[in-house]
């Protein structure tokens, strides 16, 4: 299977992506059958992904990751390992011999998300980044204005007022906006292909969900106006009318 | 107490000085002692607006500088007392604005006991406009009835709650006021400009005042007086409207359709 980071990275226009990948038990042959029924069940659900194995899920009694194997096992399903969160000394020297990134600590939600859904920072700005705090979700009371950017990292952006037109709201989960959207739009901005957008009013100049968007052009003008919510479906940007 | 306001808008030529002029002027009228400074720095205007050019000796630069003192720099207005002009340098760029400089003027005017300082912004975002914002209590906006001038006072409206000092310092915010300028009662019915509803919905802020689009403004600026100063206009009347608001009284809005457009202009012979 073929698989290039260049070619993940596109699909998501301006947010990189990147699955998070949580090391559990670091036996390989169990791993190994356990991707297999993985990859029976949702077989494109990995395809071409780079991935970041979270090591903060090993129990203590596991203290040795062979990360050579770990890195062939996920690459023969197409995923391409790029870097380590969290983990202690001895195996982030490991991973950082297997030239494997450290990313500094374990961004995004709680480990009681699914694999999955996990939100990861892109490899070049995490490895920058100083460690990220815990989720948080933002509320705006007063209208989001032209030239502003509020990104809720790792929650959900609930704005009880507008978004207008020139500014831009991201949150790495859902956007709540009970005001019209006017503006941008974008909801699982690091790989969160579940998360949606709701408005009180749509009119967005974009809304982009797990780097898949669709401008202004490209709304149905039935529902202009409208209030709707926008998530995705069957790898389609879906677009309704509420209530 | 002295109140500091910010006349803004981001895009030019809306209207800011001439609304700078008359808000001054009108508060002045009203017995309050108030200065009104030109922010643009390079472009000066307000001196032409306020009638005072020929009397310009230092400016608001040379203040900032230390080249002269604040009251030799302040030009008393000779129409309404307690009314006086900062103006700015023609010859100098907008460099010459330092945030310590402009706090140190804004101080000595407040320790002079002035009741008002209208800070008349020039256009843009950059460091004159933010310098005209930082320390103000209070914000006018101006907008016309457009796309592009609502969108340039939106972005002005956020810069307010987010880079001015008391929203740096957690002072509460900055009470913001929207003026639309330059409406055309006829031209909104028509569907031609944009209705002082919809600016309202998108901008989200307490209208201050329409000032209807008027010849008696063009004048007023080439006579060198205020608007506000010629209470046959409609213009001056619409300015006094919104120095009444801006002070707190109540008052309905008048030459908002056409038909009493028409009524007024009948009833002054035009």
């Amino acid at each position: 299977m073929a698989d290039s980071t260049d070619t993940a990275f596109q699909l998501k226009g301006r947010m990189l992506t990147l699955m998070v990948f949580e090391l559990h038990n670091p036996n390989i042959v169990q791993l190994a059958m356990k991707l297999k029924e993985h990859m029976a069940q949702a077989p494109n659900l990995f395809k071409n992904t780079p991935l970041a194995v979270d090591l903060s899920p090993l129990q203590d009694g596991f203290k040795v990751v062979d990360f050579p194997a770990l890195v062939s096992l996920l690459d023969n399903h197409g995923l391409t390992v790029v870097g380590v969160i969290g983990g202690n000394e001895q195996q982030r020297t490991a991973a950082a011999r297997a030239r494997l990134a450290l990313f500094p600590d374990k961004p995004g939600r709680s480990s009681a998300d699914k694999v999955e859904s996990k939100a990861a920072a892109e490899p070049a700005a995490a490895a920058a980044e100083p460690a990220s705090p815990a989720a948080t979700d933002i509320v705006m009371r007063q209208p989001v204005r032209a030239g502003q950017q509020v990104y809720a990292r790792g929650g959900d952006l609930i704005v009880e007022a507008a978004v207008n037109e020139g500014a831009e709201v991201v949150a790495d989960g859902d956007i709540h906006i009970y005001g019209p959207l006017r503006g941008r739009a974008m909801a699982g901005a690091r790989g969160r292909g579940d998360a949606r957008i709701w408005c009180g009013s749509l009119d967005a100049e974009l809304v982009s969900i797990n780097g898949m968007y669709r401008t202004r052009d490209d709304l149905d003008p039935a529902l202009l106006g409208k209030p709707a919510v926008i998530e995705i479906q069957n790898e389609k940007m879906i677009i309704r009318a509420l209530g | 107490m002295t109140k500091i306001l910010v006349v803004t808008s981001g895009k030019g030529g809306v209207g800011k000085t001439t609304t700078s002029a008359s808000i001054a002027t009108g508060l002045a009228q009203r017995g309050n002692k108030v200065a009104v400074i030109d922010f643009d720095v390079g472009l000066r205007n307000l001196d032409l607006i306020m009638g005072v050019e020929r009397r310009v000796v230092y400016d608001f630069v040379n203040v900032i500088n230390g080249e002269a003192n604040l009251h030799q720099a302040l030009i008393k207005d000779k129409r309404v007392e307690g009314l006086y002009v900062l103006a700015a340098s023609q010859t100098k760029d907008k460099d010459a604005l330092t945030e310590e400089g402009v706090k140190k003027v804004l101080e000595d005017l407040k320790a002079d006991g002035f009741d008002y300082i209208v800070c008349d912004s020039p256009a843009g975002i950059e460091k004159g406009a933010q310098l005209a914002m930082h320390f103000a209590d209070e914000a006018i906006v101006v907008s016309n009835p457009e796309v592009s001038s609502v969108r340039d006072s939106d972005r002005m409206l956020g810069l307010l709650a987010s880079k001015s000092h008391r929203a740096i310092n957690n002072l509460g915010a900055i009470k913001q006021h929207l003026l639309v300028t330059r409406y055309s009662p006829v031209r909104a019915e028509a569907g031609e400009m944009m209705s002082v509803e919809d600016m309202l919905e998108i901008l989200a802020v307490p209208l201050l005042g329409v000032i209807p689009e008027s010849h008696a403004v063009l004048n007023a600026s080439n006579a060198g007086q205020p608007v506000i100063m010629d209470m046959e206009s409609d213009a001056g009347q619409a300015y006094e409207d919104a120095v009444a608001r801006l002070l707190g009284e109540d008052r309905p809005l008048r030459f908002m359709t056409a038909e009493k457009k028409g009524l007024f202009s009948r009833l002054f012979g035009k």
